[in-house]
């Protein structure tokens, strides 16, 4: 089976919840009890058409005003894949949940109105998504029903956005243009008349071709180990499992490999998915391996192909995004949460903070505050293990805890 | 086989949530009702630590208004598995005056569980709880974490939520704060069903078709019960029906079905028009009715 993640990126009133809305109802993942209150609320509101953002606008604070105020997951699929769409708010003050939405997801559609065309929001939604390395970026221009389908505006918003592209840092990025209309349903899952012009496949035909194999290239091997297990039971007296998840490559029995942080060499001799054996574990399984060598490995250790080894460091810098409150400053003391590994770090430096709508970078700054996206030197009080985030989407990336209030403050890309 | 890639990404993912929470808590529980979701908790984590046992018990909060199908199963279960189950009833909550029974048509226990449940969490020092909510089953749920921070009073602010990057989970949390953790949040409710054929996964038998007493009321099936609230000129009929979601017999309304098998069933949800919760009274109440459970700390 297979199942693929999708952030959306949009500002207010670009059509986003009705675009959500329009593909489930295309694709006929609308329940009859969620498309009767759907009817129900629109008629009480007085619309002449299905408002299609209530299937999607969740919390009653957002109802009332009418947004989208954090991120919702909404599932749908088809026979051929199972999608999961992060709806992430597009106002400039929530660059945190579009951060947030773009971290799990292996696509993302940017809306446009296409009246509107590129604007500022545009920029952002474009940065962070390219900024986290989303591998695939649908542009909908959306609302092509209010410029007569006009191919002369498509074109023109197609060469705006493509000034963009040339600034953007992941350059292998793909990027699909599309014109639409979420309330009408023109080219999202269906083909529309409307558009004789346009040659390309809807949006959803595009979702449907992404090749897995392709999106899910994230690096070679990394096993972070999550959990030790020693039955200690009769059956399984000497057992001595190290469970986790396989990022990036995959890892065969009787492959050399390395823990760290002890550099300990040592062989692959089970891999076990439940009580199962296999020869291989592939990425993104979650699996149970047993080594040739009886070491000490626990939980944050690391298990890598021997000859492949991460860099194995006490400092480091890394683009970070800050989504707290309270600012970050200077000599500030967070934990960084690596995969499962959690250590104590000090902010060194504020190297310089990035304006995430390509106009450039601020060198003399003090503090971040909510939404910054800066470029920050950290330092540690152990080594960890890690790879560029732009070589390992999973090991090039990591969380900041604030120590006093536990909660997640940030996030980071590691150079 | 040779390779792991068959194995469904969703699996893979609840069973690295499972995993988490084993290791970052000290005191983790699974919540347990005997409903499907429950049930393929349970599965999931004998898979994450085989071959050791789950290193968590099991917990059930029960109204005393379950199917006493559910009970049964339960029972089997935590038996067959040699689990630890811990049991607190809705019943004691009311017998201490904690909390009033609902009188009247619409009467229910399914919210007075959730002074049982904090009470138990207080009781057992539990800092994390595991349960079986999905984000497909409503609006206010899809917007929840896979690890979702309570204060000490249960509660849940949808606006204090923690982001969640990548599939790093945050379980660092303050004494007298807990976690509930839903291992299978991206899991739509046809996964569910899938999973249980795919696996033989055994369910209690009111998930399928059987002859029940049951009458109607506002377009819904409800069980003819002593538990279950019933006017005088609402007549009880016999049908052949089966439950899509088990919770108390007062809030679980039946679907009309011939499913007698786990293939039929999964055939059912495919062509089924209408969402789970659909069949979920207490959802009924107002639109806004499951957001507002949960602020005041329901699971």
């Amino acid at each position: 089976m297979e199942v693929l993640k999708i952030a959306t990126a949009g500002s207010v009133d670009d059509g986003k919840s009705t675009l959500i809305g329009r593909i489930l109802y295309d694709t006929k993942s609308l329940t009859s009890d969620k498309l009767e209150a759907i009817e129900k609320t629109s008629k009480q509101k007085g619309y002449d058409y299905l408002d299609f953002s209530l299937a999607t606008d969740g919390l009653v604070a957002e109802r009332e005003q009418g947004i989208t105020i954090d991120v919702a997951h909404i599932y749908f699929s088809t026979a051929k894949k199972s999608y999961i769409i992060a709806d992430t708010p597009g106002h400039v003050e929530y660059t945190r949940n579009m951060v947030t939405g773009a971290s799990t997801s292996q696509a993302a559609i940017i809306l446009i109105d296409a009246r509107k065309g590129v604007i500022e929001q545009t920029n952002r939604h474009f940065f962070i998504n390219n900024l986290l390395r989303v591998k695939d970026v649908i542009v909908a221009i959306n609302k092509m029903d209010l410029v007569d389908f006009s191919e002369e505006r498509y074109n023109e918003i197609k060469a705006d956005f493509s000034t963009l592209m040339a600034k953007r840092d992941y350059q292998d990025q793909h990027i699909t243009f599309i014109p639409v209309s979420a309330l009408k349903g023109d080219n999202v899952v269906n083909k529309s008349e409307n558009t004789p012009w346009y040659s390309g496949q809807t949006l959803l035909e595009h979702l449907e071709d992404l090749d897995k194999k392709d999106i899910y290239n994230t690096g070679t091997p990394r096993f972070p180990v999550q959990y030790v297990i020693r039955p200690k039971t009769e059956d399984f007296h000497d057992f001595r499992g190290f469970a986790g998840k396989v990022y990036g490559g995959e890892l065969s029995v009787g492959d050399e490999v390395v823990a760290l942080p002890s550099q300990t060499k040592s062989r692959i001799k089970e891999i076990y998915f439940y009580d199962k054996k296999y020869q291989t574990a592939s990425r993104r399984s979650s699996v149970t391996i047993t080594l040739e060598d009886e070491i000490n490995v626990s939980r944050g250790d690391m298990i890598v192909k021997v000859g492949d080894l991460p860099t194995i460091d006490k400092q480091f810098t890394a683009n970070i995004s800050w989504m707290d409150s309270e600012k970050l400053e200077p000599g500030n003391k967070y934990v960084v949460q690596h995969g499962v590994n959690k250590v104590l770090a000090k902010v060194e430096a504020i190297n310089h903070k990035i304006n995430p709508d390509y106009s450039g970078i601020d060198t003399d700054v003090k503090a971040l505050g909510m939404n910054d996206i800066a470029e920050v030197t950290f330092k540690l009080n152990k080594p960890i293990f890690f790879d560029a985030f732009k070589k390992h989407r999973t090991n090039g990336s990591f969380i900041l805890i604030d120590t006093k209030t536990n909660n997640t403050v940030g996030a980071g890309f590691i150079q | 086989m040779k390779d792991t890639s068959h194995i469904n990404p969703l699996e893979s993912e609840a069973i690295y949530i499972i995993r988490e929470v084993a290791a970052q808590f000290e005191k983790p529980v699974l919540l347990f009702s005997g409903g499907k979701d429950s049930i393929t908790l349970v599965r999931l984590a004998q898979k994450a630590f085989w071959p050791a046992k789950i290193p968590f018990p099991l917990m059930h909060i029960d109204t005393g208004h379950n199917f006493p199908e559910t009970i049964e199963f339960r029972d089997k279960l935590v038996k067959e598995l040699g689990l630890e189950l811990i049991v607190r009833n809705v019943q004691d909550s009311i017998d201490q005056g904690k909390v009033k029974e609902e009188s009247g048509r619409y009467s229910s226990r399914n919210s007075l569980q959730t002074t049982t449940l904090l009470d138990a969490i207080e009781e057992f020092k539990f800092d994390a709880c595991i349960g079986g909510a999905r984000r497909d089953e409503e609006k206010a749920r899809a917007k929840e974490r896979i690890f979702s921070v309570r204060d000490d009073f249960g509660q849940w602010d949808e606006k204090k939520q923690r982001p969640e990057l990548f599939d790093m989970l945050n379980g660092q949390i303050e004494l007298g704060q807990n976690v509930r953790c839903f291992p299978i949040s991206n899991w739509t409710e046809l996964d569910v069903w899938s999973y249980i054929e795919k696996e033989k996964i055994e369910i209690p038998s009111i998930y399928f078709a059987h002859k029940r007493k049951i009458f109607l009321r506002d377009g819904l099936i409800w069980s003819h019960s002593d538990y279950v609230y019933q006017e005088e000129d609402e007549e009880v009929i016999e049908r052949m029906v089966r439950f899509r979601t088990v919770g108390d017999m007062s809030c679980t309304a039946a679907v009309f079905s011939d499913a007698a098998d786990i293939a039929s069933v999964v055939q059912e949800i495919r062509d089924s028009s209408i969402s789970e919760r659909g069949a979920r009274i207490d959802d009924k109440r107002s639109e806004a009715a499951m957001e507002k459970r949960k602020q005041q700390g329901y699971f």
